[in-house]
């Protein structure tokens, strides 16, 4: 290994240092506070790393990982993501006088596995990064273990991941016995250069592979998991779920199927088109008869993960754009919302039913502006980044001529609506017992303040001005 | 530079009234009514401004900024007479809105009225945005503040009203963005000055010509899409229901003069039949709606349906006379059906009903308020010496040239329009009192808000030149255009 090499994986070797750091502290001086500081401190001095990691990129890491610019902005990505669901976290477990450490320990190692996957390039580190990635949250999903509702997640996430794996191997196996290479590039360069007769044997693969990532993303029709682990695991960590897991599953869905190249007439298009208009239906349709806040936003996130797909259909540069933009800005929204979750939470339990959010505007005006305009910046309203993340997937897909999946996802945003309003109104419904109320919901720390804010100007900022956000997206293409 | 001041007057302004909501309320009201003060300042300067340096070329002033360089977006805003006669519109019932719901919104005052002038600063930029993604941007943005007036002040069936409001305007603007992301796929320009006169594929203009169409047509609301709107302008509270009326239908009608036609003139031209049959239909199913019924505020909004029927037909009859009358008809319904708002608004506020059946006799009890409405009811009827009449008339004149048939029928629901418009005098305010009702009469508020409205409907119908002149350059200009490109016949 060169100096170069260690420069440019610089922020994961920060991160998996941190990860021991958490550990020792714990040996040495316990203290939950102790922990969290060691976490958010190790996150942001990655994150700073990432300036060192630049100047290498575009850097081949022995032939398995690539830091370039795409990966250094989806590790970034990552990195803030993970620093936010850490304080989130922190003030969460605090509330229930939970000692910790690990928590902070398996959080960054699970994060490190999402960094992996956003710079792999073959398919053992892919394997890896999926790994990482997933066997921590076995845990955390568990880790507060108040309901048997988690216990019950824990367990289904730990068999339909394990499955998930086994059909990824299986398809990685049956693509490499027809291409004879595991590296993404030379995937590309064997494909086009006519190698692997047996179409069937590569299709059979790529399709096994697909409903590996199919799961991890939960899109219709691998969606069956999601709303018992969204609801059942501990709110940061449904946040970390909804938006690290997701966006790392992203970067490297772009990467590999950037490597393979599919025209609109393919299996494989016609397959993930497929599965995007099931995602959509399917998610908004389910969302409409849900009662508890954290499944409505597990089936809606089905259905966002489905415009992505639309995104990511659309071919070319546009696609990393446009899906990349989303996942920025589906990740904002998605972090207040769960964040808020966390922050409002008690010693009892988070506010899952709409019931403790009636009149929230009345009596805690702050967290219902969060929550209004994180809504709103999923329903794609103007001057939120919701509004610019839609439209550049409406772009995209007519640029591509992709009409129909467009169209669908315009109706299918609107069904979206119901749903959404619904959480809206109770948010705003007049209400008389509103000091009755107060006691479901605990008022906002400092800390959760703050970070709430951070995200909520940031997604105004981007809703008035995406250009910087948007030219940023579109430097990272011309590196991959 | 003025014109993105108009809109960010109102959008500073409405922070500003949600600021003071936490003082008193009496201070919203003033700050509210200020702010708009100060738009309408604004707009006066920008007459003086016009006077001053005779416009060159085809808009009397733009305004240009860089958005999205990556994308080729600006925030162009221009106006033009027809576009300033609607930003004079929808300042105006802005200010009579606010004075309309002085007493009666007493709860959150600053967050109601940081509502109304979000909704008015998304309208205004509707009227100006000439760029078509900021043109959406601003469509959009004016649909969220109102659904929040109608989920929060509405009356008792609010939250269906609202959800349904929101689901009709989104599922159509989306596919309004469709069509302008496939403009911009075709063209890649959203700038409304270098998509006139572009040519395009017959079958793709169609396409893309219907998208804005299904938008505007919800937003009139024109035959089939008009079921939203009942439900929204009775639940929503006066001030509501006021610019539901007087300023968001008017945004579709102003979308199909503005886009559709001079975007897609061919395409419009072979769409006609079906859009004139549309208009006639609302117009003849609206007022037979209205007919039917007994709450007073949904009465009111099927006799819009009606009216907005004319606009329909008169855009696509596509001549001088028409689409004159399709302006003076958007200005005069926006102030009589506004007017006939408040005042169903002060009798629900009095009386805790707005049930027709158990009104009557009120002429007795509260004399002020039932002239107004007489006078009111005469416009919406079209009486000669109102604005409505000379709106409806040009209408018809142009719509014959096109069509007898079609002028002859929409001609038929006029008796009906004065069926409806004295049924809402008769039983609200003449014969027997059905219950023993002790209401107050206007007050002095009320008595000067009303009075302004007479004057300008009036006006607007004893001189309408003045508005003729301020909007006949632009609409020529449009008109000459589309003809020139084969236009519509």
């Amino acid at each position: 290994m060169t100096a170069a090499d260690l420069q440019a994986l610089l922020p994961l070797l920060i991160l998996a240092a941190t990860s021991l750091f958490i550990l020792l502290g714990a040996a040495f001086l316990p203290g939950h506070r102790t922990a969290y500081l060691i976490t958010i401190v190790g996150m942001l001095v990655a994150l700073a790393s990432i300036r060192a990691a630049v100047a290498q990129a575009p850097h081949l890491v022995g032939e398995m990982l690539v830091i370039d610019a795409f990966a250094l902005f989806y590790i970034g990505l990552l990195l803030l993501a993970a620093s936010v669901v850490t304080t989130f976290a922190y003030d969460y477990l605090k509330k229930i006088h939970l000692k910790a450490e690990e928590f902070y320990a398996l959080l960054t190692l699970a994060t490190l596995g999402g960094c992996v996957l956003a710079a792999s390039n073959h398919f053992a580190t892919m394997f890896l990064g999926i790994e990482l990635l997933s066997v921590p949250l076995y845990v955390l999903i568990a880790y507060v273990f108040r309901k048997n509702d988690s216990l019950e997640a824990a367990l289904k996430y730990l068999i339909l991941a394990a499955t998930a794996s086994a059909f990824l191997l299986f398809g990685m196996a049956l693509i490499y016995a027809e291409l004879g290479t595991m590296h993404f590039d030379g995937l590309r360069d064997n494909l086009q250069a006519g190698i692997g007769e047996r179409r069937g044997l590569l299709l059979a693969g790529i399709a096994l592979m697909i409903t590996g990532f199919g799961f991890k993303l939960a899109v219709a029709p691998f969606h069956m998991w999601t709303p018992d682990i969204y609801q059942g695991a501990p709110a940061p960590v449904t946040a970390f779920i909804a938006t690290i897991s997701k966006g790392a599953m992203v970067a490297l869905l772009l990467r590999f199927f950037g490597a393979i190249p599919s025209d609109q007439s393919g299996a494989v298009f016609t397959a993930i088109s497929c599965i995007a208009v099931a995602s959509m239906t399917i998610g908004n349709l389910l969302a409409l008869r849900q009662t508890n806040v954290k499944r409505i936003m597990a089936y809606s996130s089905i259905a966002h993960l489905g415009y992505v797909l639309v995104a990511f259909l659309s071919g070319g540069p546009q696609a990393i754009e446009s899906a990349t933009f989303y996942i920025v800005s589906y990740s904002i929204a998605t972090l207040s919302v769960f964040g808020l979750l966390a922050a409002l939470s008690n010693a009892d339990g988070e506010p899952e039913t709409l019931a403790p959010f009636k009149g929230l505007f009345w009596r805690n005006r702050s967290a219902a502006v969060f929550l209004s305009l994180a809504i709103f910046s999923l329903i794609g309203i103007p001057l939120t980044s919701g509004f610019w993340a839609k439209l550049f997937i409406f772009i995209a897909g007519i640029q591509s001529g992709l009409w129909v999946l467009v169209i669908l996802l315009a109706l299918n945003s609107a069904i979206g609506l119901y749903y959404y309003l619904r959480i809206l109104f109770v948010l705003y419904s007049p209400t008389d017992e509103l000091s009755e109320l107060s006691s479901t919901t605990s008022p906002l720390n400092r800390s959760s303040f703050v970070i709430l804010a951070a995200l909520t100007l940031l997604s105004l900022t981007i809703g008035i001005h995406p250009a910087p956000l948007l030219e940023l997206v579109k430097m990272l293409v011309t590196t991959l | 530079m003025m014109l993105p001041l108009l809109i960010l007057v109102l959008l500073l302004g409405g922070l500003l009234v949600w600021a003071a909501g936490r003082i008193s309320a009496s201070a919203t009201r003033w700050t509210a009514l200020t702010v708009l003060l100060l738009d309408a300042a604004l707009v006066g300067w920008i007459f003086c401004a016009i006077n001053d340096s005779p416009a060159d070329g085809r808009w009397l002033m733009t305004y240009e900024v860089d958005w999205i360089t990556a994308l080729n977006v600006q925030l162009y805003l221009a106006v033009d007479g027809f576009s300033l006669a609607l930003i004079l519109l929808t300042i105006f019932l802005g200010i009579v809105a606010v004075l309309a719901s002085w007493k009666g919104i007493t709860e959150r005052v600053g967050f109601f009225y940081f509502n109304l002038l979000w909704v008015l600063a998304g309208t205004l930029g509707v009227f100006m945005a000439l760029d078509l993604l900021a043109f959406f941007f601003f469509w959009e943005l004016m649909v969220v503040p109102m659904v929040f007036l109608i989920a929060i002040w509405g009356h008792e069936n609010r939250r269906y009203a609202a959800i349904k409001f929101f689901i009709f305007t989104q599922a159509s603007s989306l596919l309004m963005l469709v069509s302008i992301v496939g403009l911009y796929a075709l063209h890649g320009t959203f700038r409304y000055d270098d998509l006139l006169g572009t040519e395009m594929p017959e079958g793709t203009a169609f396409w893309l010509m219907l998208g804005f169409f299904v938008a505007f047509t919800v937003k009139l609301p024109a035959f089939p899409f008009h079921t939203w709107l009942a439900d929204a302008h009775t639940e929503a509270p006066t001030a509501g229901s006021v610019i539901l009326a007087g300023l968001m239908l008017k945004t579709g009608a102003y979308g199909l003069v503005r886009i559709v036609v001079p975007l897609f003139p061919d395409a419009a031209r072979d769409f006609a039949p079906i859009a004139l049959a549309m208009g006639v239909i609302g117009i003849l199913y609206g007022a037979l709606l209205a007919l039917a019924q007994t709450d007073l505020k949904r009465l009111i909004a099927y006799t819009s349906v009606s009216h907005m029927g004319f606009v329909l037909v008169g855009v696509f009859s596509w001549n001088s006379w028409a689409v004159q009358g399709v302006l003076m008809q958007m200005i005069c319904h926006g102030i009589s059906t506004g007017a006939l708002f408040i005042i169903a608004g002060a009798l629900q506020d009095r009386m805790h009903t707005r049930d027709i059946r158990r009104m009557g006799g009120l002429w007795g009890v509260t004399p002020k308020l039932a002239a107004f409405g007489l006078v009111f009811a005469l416009a919406s009827l079209g009486l000669p010496g109102m604005g409505n009449f000379i709106g409806e008339f040009l209408i018809l004149l142009g719509s014959f040239q096109i069509s007898p048939t079609i002028a002859i029928i929409a001609a038929l629901s006029l008796p009906a329009s004065a069926i409806y418009s004295l049924r809402i005098v008769q039983r609200t305010f003449h014969g027997q009192q059905a219950e023993r009702w002790s209401v107050t009469d206007f007050d002095r508020r009320e008595i000067g808000v009303m009075a302004v409205l007479v004057i300008a409907i009036l006006w607007l119908g004893l001189m309408p030149q003045p508005v003729l002149d301020l909007v006949s350059p632009s609409l020529t200009e449009t008109l000459e255009r589309t003809q020139q490109n084969g236009g519509a016949q």
